[in-house]
């Protein structure tokens, strides 16, 4: 939802207050702020430099010459573009960040669950996230296995590139093989049953939450019809 | 009961079957050996039994399976997973991969079955107790010990509480603690009148937990009788079976030639260590 106030309000002070108030102020009193920074910032790094370098030097409208670069010319349009840019980009990634830092994956699932979810898209949608750490797990033994057994996996890039392809077969024909086995018991514990399931607990849901959500997202056609009217004029 | 009747299957594909006209009876209150040498077709008849092969394997099967003198081949696999459960080796894929602690784990067949959630933490916190593993209740099943995700396997099994248990080489991962863990749970499921049909090389572990056992070679039934008859018999080693270890010692000893006085009490040390 963040995100999407983010886009709807536009200028430069809307997504920085946005950030500020729904970012930064429960990173810090959720005292992870200091990983959502480093988290942010590895995300959003590489496409923030070029959103600046595009814009600052390339903005097609530029006119007013802040200073010269070569053959490049910074222009303040492109410097206002790209900070605007860059703050919806924070906003976003920050957000994004946020969530990915506060809610484990599984209550995510849970929730949604509990909300309606089809068990099986549930299904699909954890494992899909818990998958990701047991194919780097693989991945490793494997590599440490053929590694025992004389592969080369390091020195120059061709040398480790060449090394990769005695590595991705077994590692594919593996996951494969580990699906089949493990359609197998899930189908033995009963997962293709029709209907709900029986949830063990689910994540606390307080009215405070559940008000926080509804301005959220009555926010969002109040930002829009506000953008259209041109009620927004001073966030920039 | 759990009955297969001239039960005969081919795998998708294959040219010919992997089992060829087995029949057994599984009573309640039962556990049964079943034993074999490599790709004789050991999985492929826990597989049958379990209702998976032909359900979710495909191929193509001909006799009957039998649950409590019901033919199973009508009924979904998720309707048969209340009454047939099944283990494999290979723990870390018996897993749901989904659980963020051994407790959800554990719970997770009951949850599918839609059980009332009363019963399903009864039921999970009972299963954690048959095999003592409450201690890590907490933790994530992902991050256990082969042998220790087996017990957890194990335990995902009894939450369903299954009146028919088939067990596809259930101790391969696990130290002999745990080994003796699962044979002591099985052997108390077994008091409590499941009838439980359990592959295993492990001819020690038989001799101590079953009646009976069933010997396969290539697909058909070859041997079938008293658990302490089979595993002791001369016929194991040509059937790529190895017989239980103070069987081999005795033999050993018989081969060394020693003397009568020594074998006697070999014999009485056997005895003793044997299961009654």
């Amino acid at each position: 939802m963040t995100t999407a106030l983010a886009v709807l309000a536009g200028g430069l002070l809307g997504p920085a207050l946005l950030t500020a108030v729904a970012v930064v102020v429960p990173a810090v009193i959720g005292r992870i702020f200091g990983r959502l920074l480093r988290t942010a910032l590895l995300l959003t790094l590489p496409i923030a430099v070029s959103v600046l370098v595009v814009n600052l030097f390339f903005f097609p409208a530029g006119r007013d010459v802040l200073f010269q670069l070569g053959p490049v010319t910074a222009t303040a349009e492109g410097l206002e573009f790209a900070l605007e840019t860059l703050a919806r980009i924070g906003a976003i990634s920050g957000a994004i960040t946020l969530f990915y830092l506060t809610t484990p994956p599984s209550e995510l699932v849970l929730d949604l669950e509990r909300r309606g979810v089809s068990p099986r898209i549930a299904f699909v949608a954890l494992a899909s996230v818990q998958t990701v750490p047991a194919l780097v797990e693989r991945a490793a033994t494997i590599t440490a296995a053929q590694r025992a057994r004389g592969l080369d996996t390091e020195g120059s890039l061709w040398r480790r590139l060449r090394g990769v392809l005695p590595l991705a077969g077994p590692v594919l024909l593996g996951s494969i093989t580990e699906v089949e086995a493990r359609t197998l018991a899930l189908e033995a514990r009963g997962f293709t049953r029709p209907g709900r399931r029986t949830l063990l607990w689910w994540p606390p849901d307080s009215a405070r939450q559940r008000l926080a959500r509804w301005v959220l997202v009555l926010a969002v056609p109040l930002l829009l019809v506000a953008r259209a009217l041109g009620w927004l004029g001073w966030l920039n | 009961m759990l009955t297969l009747e001239s039960v005969t299957y081919r795998y998708a594909g294959a040219p010919r079957p992997s089992l060829h006209d087995v029949s057994l009876e599984l009573h309640s209150g039962e556990v049964l050996g079943l034993i074999g040498a490599s790709e004789a077709g050991k999985t492929t008849l826990c597989l049958v039994a379990s209702g998976l092969a032909p359900r979710t394997m495909g191929g193509t099967l001909t006799g009957r399976v039998l649950v409590d003198g019901e033919d199973t081949a009508p009924l979904a696999m998720h309707e048969l997973a209340g009454r047939i459960g099944i283990a494999f080796a290979s723990p870390a894929t018996q897993l749901s991969g989904v659980a963020a602690t051994v407790y959800e784990e554990v719970a997770f067949g009951p949850m599918n079955l839609g059980v009332p959630r009363s019963e399903l933490i009864a039921r999970t916190e009972e299963a954690l107790t048959a095999l003592r593993i409450e201690s890590l209740a907490d933790r994530d099943p992902a991050l256990l010990s082969g042998g220790q995700q087996q017990l957890v396997a194990i335990a995902g099994l009894l939450a369903l509480r299954p009146a028919h248990l088939v067990l596809d080489e259930p101790t391969a991962q696990l130290d002999p603690a745990g080994t003796a863990m699962v044979a002591a749970a099985l052997a108390g499921l077994a008091a409590g009148g499941a009838s439980i049909l359990v592959a295993e090389q492990k001819t020690d572990l038989l001799l101590g937990i079953c009646s009976r056992v069933l010997v396969i070679d290539s697909g058909r039934a070859v041997l079938d009788g008293p658990a302490a008859e089979i595993l002791t018999g001369p016929q194991l080693a040509d059937l790529g079976v190895a017989p239980p270890a103070a069987i081999r010692l005795r033999r050993a000893a018989v081969n060394a030639s020693l003397p009568a006085a020594t074998l006697a009490r070999l014999d009485e040390a056997i005895a003793h260590a044997m299961p009654q």
